[in-house]
């Protein structure tokens, strides 16, 4: 079959499955929080709600699609395209599944452009492309909430954008290359001792951090927050055009979380059942099973993460991007350079990490220690358990 | 604690926020734990949910819904038009027609003519209700009230005397009157004098119109 050719039905398996998945993710997310919040969840359309994503589907294509008569037209239209667009060019360079195994059907390629020399640096430029979308979409709405939204989006995804590319940077440092599949091919040959996590844990954690900033997720869904902005940069929109703003937050979930599987977590690797060596009939579909396993998890992570933890505040959120993240992956940068240049054994990043960890919590106490200590009429206090009893004793009588 | 009771009683704790440790600092323990929590409810699948339209729930006994006119013994609208409710009513929703008795109902003077409730008009608070004195007007358990005019939901007599026969054998409605007897107002044969049970002077506060013109519209006129 001719290159083009598989290329095109890559794409249009892609196009297709994509908007399918993150609908799926959707019910998901809200059975998740259901089950979270000792709730059921959709459960009228279909068996256990199963067909609830089509009918929430055809509800958004029928619905009215209101254009408010103040928006700039231009750019209100062309908003949420940009989202979806930039979203899901992300994803070509992603492999989603095993590539170059010998034994997959010599149509079936899991990834769209496959040999993308810069494929972490692509990523990035088109994922940070992202935020235009919604800059866009909150200025040409001509509301102060929605600009006040798009404003928060762009100063949180620029200050996110640079732990995000630093903490990969100690990653192709490590691999040596910028194309994803290399960098997967490298862990999978030396199986589950070879995968990033343990060289990179600390970048690990900053990585999917940052990209759940990138993503506008919870707890850093500063820009859509519905208690102080109504909705954000969303708030003029409606139907179609509202559901393609979150088609392409839902493929930006999707791409981090193969981007995290890949980069850190060993792609489709697994002890036993899919590695290097092992080779049974339908060994790909397995290896395809594994990576999507992974991918699954982070998601249902992201998803967990959410409705568990509270929304950060604007300039806690700042300060974790500028005070803790962007300075520790600088050092964590620094210690893969000393690694590569004195070519110490790879074991020593992990305690590195560590270490690195453990100076990030002992700065960011004393940091808050010294940060009360300059209150007036601070009381250096370990315990508030007292005077919670004594209230409750004088309110009986 | 016994040194509460000879200190001054202290109105005001002021408490500091607690310090934030190494572990707390660095923010994972933390999120470990919220996970652990929000796990823990994923995985034990019990809910609170109430499947609405097949399991009804379980109001509470002094749920006030769709009024009923009762019925006395002898299946007679046992309202005998005192207007007493249509007086309580703040919502105005009440309005009675009072016709004199027959002459075979010894019991009362007035039955109601026509006794019309604006169900949309009603707030439900029950002080028809508490007003009654021959426990005539109660509140159902009926929740799930519709209509498709705004006609249908104004419940003359015979509407509300079918809300009485359609919800008096509920154990949850139970007639809540004294069998035969009327009221004890019913007996006065002189009323009390009623007055303000405190004196309110004009200087105070609580004699003011809270918002002007709005509760008390008719108070410039009195003064």
């Amino acid at each position: 079959m001719p290159e083009i050719l598989i290329t095109l039905l890559t794409i249009g398996v892609v196009v297709a499955a994509i908007p399918g998945v993150c609908n799926y993710l959707i019910l998901l997310e809200r059975k998740l929080s259901a089950w979270m919040q000792d709730r059921i969840g959709p459960n009228r359309v279909g068996p256990m709600g199963l067909f609830q994503p089509l009918a929430d589907g055809i509800k958004l294509l029928l619905k009215e699609d209101v254009i408010p008569p103040h928006v700039d037209k231009v750019l209100f239209l062309i908003a949420p395209a940009i989202s979806v667009f930039t979203a899901m060019l992300a994803f070509a360079v992603v492999p989603f599944g095993p590539v170059n195994d010998p034994t997959m059907p010599s149509f079936i390629r899991f990834i769209i452009a496959p040999g993308i020399d810069i494929g972490v640096l692509f990523i990035f430029a088109i994922g940070s492309l992202g935020v235009y979308g919604v800059v866009l979409g909150g200025w040409a709405s001509n509301n102060k909430y929605s600009a006040l939204g798009a404003m928060r989006a762009s100063a949180q995804v620029v200050s996110y954008e640079i732990p995000l590319g630093m903490s990969v940077l100690g990653i192709a440092l490590l691999s040596g290359t910028l194309n994803l599949e290399n960098i997967m091919k490298l862990q999978t040959d030396g199986g589950l001792l070879s995968w990033n996590i343990w060289f990179q844990p600390l970048a690990a954690l900053m990585f999917f951090t940052a990209s759940l900033a990138e993503a506008n997720r919870l707890p850093f869904d500063l820009a859509e927050c519905e208690q102080e902005l109504i909705g954000g940069w969303h708030t003029e929109y409606s139907a179609l055009k509202w559901a393609l703003f979150f088609l392409g937050e839902y493929t930006h979930m999707i791409t981090i979380s193969f981007l995290t599987s890949i980069l850190f977590l060993g792609g489709w690797s697994f002890p036993f059942i899919a590695e290097a060596t092992s080779a049974y009939p339908g060994l790909w579909l397995v290896k395809l099973m594994i990576l999507s396993g992974k991918a699954f998890f982070f998601i249902c992570l992201m998803i967990m993460l959410r409705w568990t933890i509270p929304r950060f505040r604007f300039d806690q959120l700042m300060e974790l991007a500028w005070k803790v993240m962007i300075p520790l992956s600088l050092a964590n940068l620094v210690m893969v350079m000393f690694y590569k240049h004195f070519g110490f054994s790879q074991w020593w990043l992990l305690v590195g990490s560590m270490a690195l960890f453990g100076a990030w919590g002992t700065i960011s106490a004393r940091l808050r220690e010294a940060e009360l200590a300059e209150r007036p009429g601070y009381v250096k206090r370990k315990k508030i358990a007292p005077a919670v009893a004594h209230a409750g004793h004088t309110a009986h009588h | 604690m016994p040194e509460t009771k000879t200190k001054p009683k202290k109105t005001v704790t002021w408490v500091e926020e607690p310090e934030m440790g190494f572990w707390e600092s660095t923010f994972v323990p933390a999120i470990m734990k919220g996970l652990k929590t929000t796990l823990k409810h994923v995985t034990d699948r019990k809910t609170v949910t109430q499947q609405y339209p097949e399991v009804k729930p379980d109001l509470p006994l002094h749920y006030r819904g769709v009024h009923r006119l009762n019925r006395d013994e002898k299946d007679r609208v046992k309202c005998v038009a005192c207007m007493m409710c249509a007086t309580a009513c703040p919502a105005n929703c009440i309005s009675i027609e009072a016709q004199a008795a027959p002459p075979d109902w010894p019991d009362r003077d007035k039955f109601p003519k026509s006794f019309v409730l604006d169900e949309l008009r009603c707030i439900y608070c029950g002080m028809c209700e508490e007003a009654c004195p021959v426990d005539a007007i109660e509140l159902t358990h009926i929740y799930d009230l519709t209509g498709e005019t705004r006609e249908s939901l104004m419940y003359d007599r015979e509407k509300l005397l079918g809300v009485y026969d359609q919800t008096k054998d509920n154990p949850r409605d139970p007639v809540r009157t004294k069998r035969g007897i009327l009221g004890p107002a019913a007996e006065f044969s002189s009323l009390p004098t009623l007055g303000p049970a405190t004196v309110v002077p004009d200087s105070d506060r609580s004699a003011k119109n809270a918002t002007a013109g709005v509760i008390h519209s008719s108070q410039e006129s009195r003064s």
